[in-house]
């Protein structure tokens, strides 16, 4: 089998760092948009008419609140994903390293 | 940490001559003195301990030579956790012995090797040269018959009857970037009697000479007549080309062949054993090789400190001045009679405390933790001999003034995820020793960087800032509903205005102030920037006031120590006064509109800006007054302000040349009392710190009748003028310097807040099913920027301003920092010259 590892160790500690911070933050994000807290309505992408054509205000708002939120949950989990393949990473160069010497 | 740096003391040392070597050896285990030089008039070459010195270089020189040669066959060296002791001299002969036998035979073997590596792309290049040799008489053999040949003795090749001329062969190999103009310098030489056949070699053959590999082309040149061919030698020495015999006929050449590769299979045996043998001798030298290195290091540095002693006139005794801290007098007694013990001396050495009037060093004790803090003042200079230390107060507020600047929670928790990380593997770290100077620079600064990542993390909650989000701990407490339960707004308000302003005197808006910093809502407003600014400009001027007070306040004590009491009275109040009646009156002002003025009068709150200017220029009687009483306060502050200008700037001096003059009988007696105070002290301590225009008085001794010394009443004058306008000038400025922290903090929050405007919105903003996976590298991008702008940029930016707020802003109300710092004689201190240059 050829050698699974494709980036070098530095690398793979980035990912590793940026795949944690991007968990923790990504989930927090979730939690804030689910309980659609209202320092983030920027970040909603709402229009006129969501405000306007509201049968039954501010459902339509909110609605997207948890769809933004549901999104961040994705991104964390496939940030969990990219982190667990930099954890292999790491751990392979540790092989290769031990090996080498 | 310490107040002030330590009492340190000029001592003698009586070292035996015998056991002088161990002595100093311990000395230099411990790093408990500096050693001064004895012989500043001696050229290093005339002093006593050359000869060792030069033995100890030859050492190193042979161990840089072992060092580059294991380096190079790629053995690690084993370092050992302690390092060994420096060793006595007659180990050194040994060391020196093997160290010369390890250094023959490692050249001889190189030089073999050498030798057998330039034989073996001999028969390389031959065998190539006759393989594709042999292709091209073939292929010329399908045109042409080869009858017998026979030997040319006098040109040496083999040449052959045809057509009544001779035809002579050279074959050889040559680089194939020479072939073309050898090709050319032939055909103009020889005029067309040469025919040259050449093709390229399939292997990269390495020349020896250089080192490069390249590419070699074979060639056979025919030709006819003697004169041609010794033409065609000329040019091939010419061009370096490689000659070999060119065989007669194949049964010789295949015979050559057989023979040559016999040849290169023994030779590569023989190679393949030296390269052996070579590795085990390194492999074995590598051991030793990291104790020996410290060993001689070791040795060196204490024949160069010998060097720095001076011998008695007897002959048997060696003679050391070093400054030592008084407390550890003790332990340098402890460590001298260890080295007499090692050194099995017959009469131990002793240490002799001397008086002296040189300024002694500075030595401030430090541990992992405070030596980062006290390194970026020392940047700055390092402090007097015994004068108020600014570093224990480094700790704390050189921290907070760097998180005024950044006060980001999510930045601050990144920044000491950072530095925890850094201090939590400080071991293993420093066991790594890399050799990029940036991480050096970032890893001994991991306590500060842990500190100020704590510090940012109580800032950011204060500014209620994390990654430009403000977060909604305890409930706003503004209410949006209330504007419409009282009928303020309606649906109609809504839908004619797009902006609309949140009225706090209205019952129920404002609920009273938030528990713990700025108001999350404060975050949706659109004059979020007025409030904040307002807000850190004053809080700026507040802690700047603070700041320069405490460090006014701090020169008390320098004043105390030094026996210079008027100073306090005639320096230390009118600066202080002069700085808290403007300023610190300008303090006040804030605080108090802050506390005296509420939503319900805030349209009537006056500018404090106003207040100040009209109070200098002392006008201003229609503006409505702050509080009763105000103009009364403020011309007296102002009265006091402008009469310690002239003490500051004349009191001094005046009092100076009075003390000089004789002040009306009352000086002697004065000075008799600080003459005995003096000499009851410590003598370095008093004598040496002032300028030679301050300190006549004191400088009378013994001799009381004698001349004290020169008084230049023009020369105080100045400084003092200098320093007076330098203070009251300074005192504004600096200030105004202090506004840096709202700048600053002001320009991180923005540039928080574009980056996540401008990343991370276009991330959140996607809602179709693809937006989902668009998230995951836009995040990570807006992580990449984070780190690279706002975390290193933005914080190096506001280490540096905080870094120059204490330096300049702080430091120049009582520090002066013109000293000299104590360098021991510490082995562990010393550099390694293989260290530097990667070897070990």
């Amino acid at each position: 089998m050829p050698s699974l590892l494709f980036c070098g160790p530095k690398m793979a500690a980035c990912g590793i760092v940026i795949s944690i911070w991007g968990v923790i933050m990504l989930g927090m994000l979730g939690i804030f948009f689910s309980t659609k807290s209202a320092i983030l309505i920027e970040d909603v992408p709402f229009t006129e008419e969501d405000i306007r054509n509201d049968k039954n205000p501010p459902g339509n708002i909110y609605g997207l609140y948890t769809q933004v939120g549901i999104n961040c949950f994705i991104a964390a989990g496939i940030y969990v994903a990219v982190g667990a393949v930099s954890l292999c990473q790491v751990r392979l160069n540790k092989r290769q390293e031990y090996m080498v010497t | 940490m310490v107040f002030r740096s330590e009492e340190m003391c000029l001592a003698q040392l009586f070292l035996q001559s015998g056991s002088e070597y161990d002595c100093i050896s311990e000395l230099g285990e411990l790093g408990l003195v500096e050693f001064r030089d004895l012989n500043p008039s001696v050229s290093s070459f005339q002093r006593r301990f050359v000869s060792e010195i030069k033995r100890c270089e030859e050492m190193e020189r042979i161990l840089g030579y072992l060092l580059r040669e294991i380096q190079k066959t790629h053995i690690a060296v084993p370092e050992e956790d302690e390092s060994p002791l420096a060793p006595p001299p007659r180990q050194v002969l040994e060391i020196m012995e093997q160290l010369q036998r390890l250094e023959m035979e490692l050249s001889e073997v190189a030089r073999n090797k050498e030798k057998l590596q330039r034989n073996l792309l001999e028969l390389t290049e031959y065998t190539h040269m006759l393989k594709i040799t042999r292709t091209f008489i073939h292929s010329r053999s399908r045109y042409e018959e080869f009858p017998t040949m026979e030997t040319d003795s006098v040109s040496g090749c083999t040449g052959m009857q045809r057509l009544g001329a001779k035809l002579g062969f050279v074959s050889g190999l040559i680089q194939r970037v020479k072939v073309e103009a050898f090709e050319r310098m032939l055909w103009r030489v020889c005029k067309g009697y040469t025919i040259l056949s050449y093709a390229e070699v399939d292997e990269n053959l390495t020349d020896l000479d250089t080192g490069e590999i390249s590419k070699s082309v074979v060639f056979l040149i025919s030709f006819w007549g003697d004169q041609i061919g010794q033409k065609v030698q000329k040019i091939c020495d010419c061009y370096h080309c490689h000659l070999y015999p060119h065989p007669e006929n194949d049964e010789e050449r295949a015979d050559v062949l057989d023979s040559l590769r016999t040849r290169i299979q023994d030779l590569n045996n023989v190679l393949h054993r030296t390269e052996e043998y070579l590795r085990q001798v390194l492999q074995k030298a590598s051991e030793s090789a990291f104790s020996w290195v410290v060993q001689v290091k070791k040795m060196k540095a204490i024949y160069h400190i010998l060097n720095l002693c001076s011998f008695d006139v007897t002959n048997k005794c060696l003679i050391a001045e070093v400054w030592c801290p008084v407390s550890d007098l003790a332990n340098l007694r402890g460590a001298l009679e260890e080295g007499a013990r090692k050194g099995d001396a017959t009469v131990p050495s002793f240490v002799n405390r001397i008086p002296s009037s040189d300024t002694p060093p500075t030595l401030l004790r430090t541990n992992k933790f405070t030596s980062g803090f006290q390194s970026i003042v020392e940047a700055y200079g390092v402090g007097d001999y015994r004068e108020v230390s600014p570093a224990p107060y480094t700790i704390i507020t050189f921290p907070f003034l760097f998180a005024v600047m950044f006060g980001d929670l999510g930045h601050g928790i990144v920044m000491s995820f950072f530095a925890l990380w850094m201090v939590l593997t400080e071991k293993q770290q420093k066991k790594k020793r890399s050799s990029n100077e940036i991480w050096e620079t970032f890893f001994s600064g991991r306590y500060i960087i842990l500190m100020m990542g704590i510090f940012s993390i109580y800032t950011g909650l204060i500014y209620n800032d994390c990654f430009s989000k403000s977060l909604n701990i305890f409930g706003s407490a503004w209410s949006v509903k209330a504007m419409f339960t009282n009928q303020q707004w309606t649906n109609k308000t809504l839908q004619t205005n797009s902006l609309l302003t949140l009225d706090p005197n209205v019952t129920g808006v404002f609920t009273g102030p938030y528990p713990f910093g700025i108001d999350p809502i404060w975050n949706l407003a659109v004059n979020r920037l007025s409030f904040l600014n307002s807000y850190k400009m004053k809080m700026s001027v507040v802690i700047g006031v603070i700041h320069m007070s405490f460090g006014v306040v701090l020169s008390i004590f320098n004043h105390l120590h030094f026996q210079q009491k008027f100073n306090v009275y005639l320096l230390f109040l009118p600066e202080l006064l002069f700085l808290l009646c403007l300023f610190g009156y300008l303090v006040f002002m804030i605080v108090y509109k802050w506390l005296a003025f509420g939503a319900r009068d805030s349209s009537q709150a006056p500018s404090i800006l106003i207040h100040f200017i009209n109070m200098f220029v002392m006008q201003g009687k229609d503006l409505a007054p702050l509080y009763p009483g105000q103009t009364g306060l403020q011309i007296f502050l102002i009265v006091i302000a402008m009469l310690s200008v002239p003490v500051m700037l004349l009191g001094k001096p005046l009092y100076l040349y009075w003390l000089y003059r004789g002040g009306k009988g009352l000086r002697r007696r004065r000075g008799y009392e600080r003459v005995r105070r003096v000499s009851e002290d410590d003598t370095s301590a008093a004598a040496s710190y002032e300028d030679d225009d301050e300190d006549e008085g004191l400088d009378e001794m013994p001799g009381r009748e004698a001349l004290p010394k020169e008084f230049d009443f023009g020369d105080v004058l100045l400084y003092q003028s200098i320093h007076t306008i330098e203070f009251c000038l300074g005192c504004i400025s600096n200030t105004a310097s202090y506004l840096r922290l709202w700048a600053l903090s002001l320009a991180h929050a923005q540039l928080s807040e574009v980056l996540w405007g401008m990343v991370m919105r276009l991330g959140l903003r996607m809602t179709t099913r693809v937006g989902v996976v668009f998230l995951v590298p836009v995040f990570g991008l807006f992580a990449v920027l984070t780190v690279s702008i706002l975390l290193v940029m933005e914080g190096l930016s506001a280490f540096l301003h905080a870094l120059r707020l204490h330096w300049v802003e702080f430091q120049n109300k009582f520090y002066h920092g013109t000293g000299l710092k104590f360098l021991p004689f510490d082995f562990s201190l010393l550099p390694s010259v293989f260290e530097q240059d990667g070897l070990l």
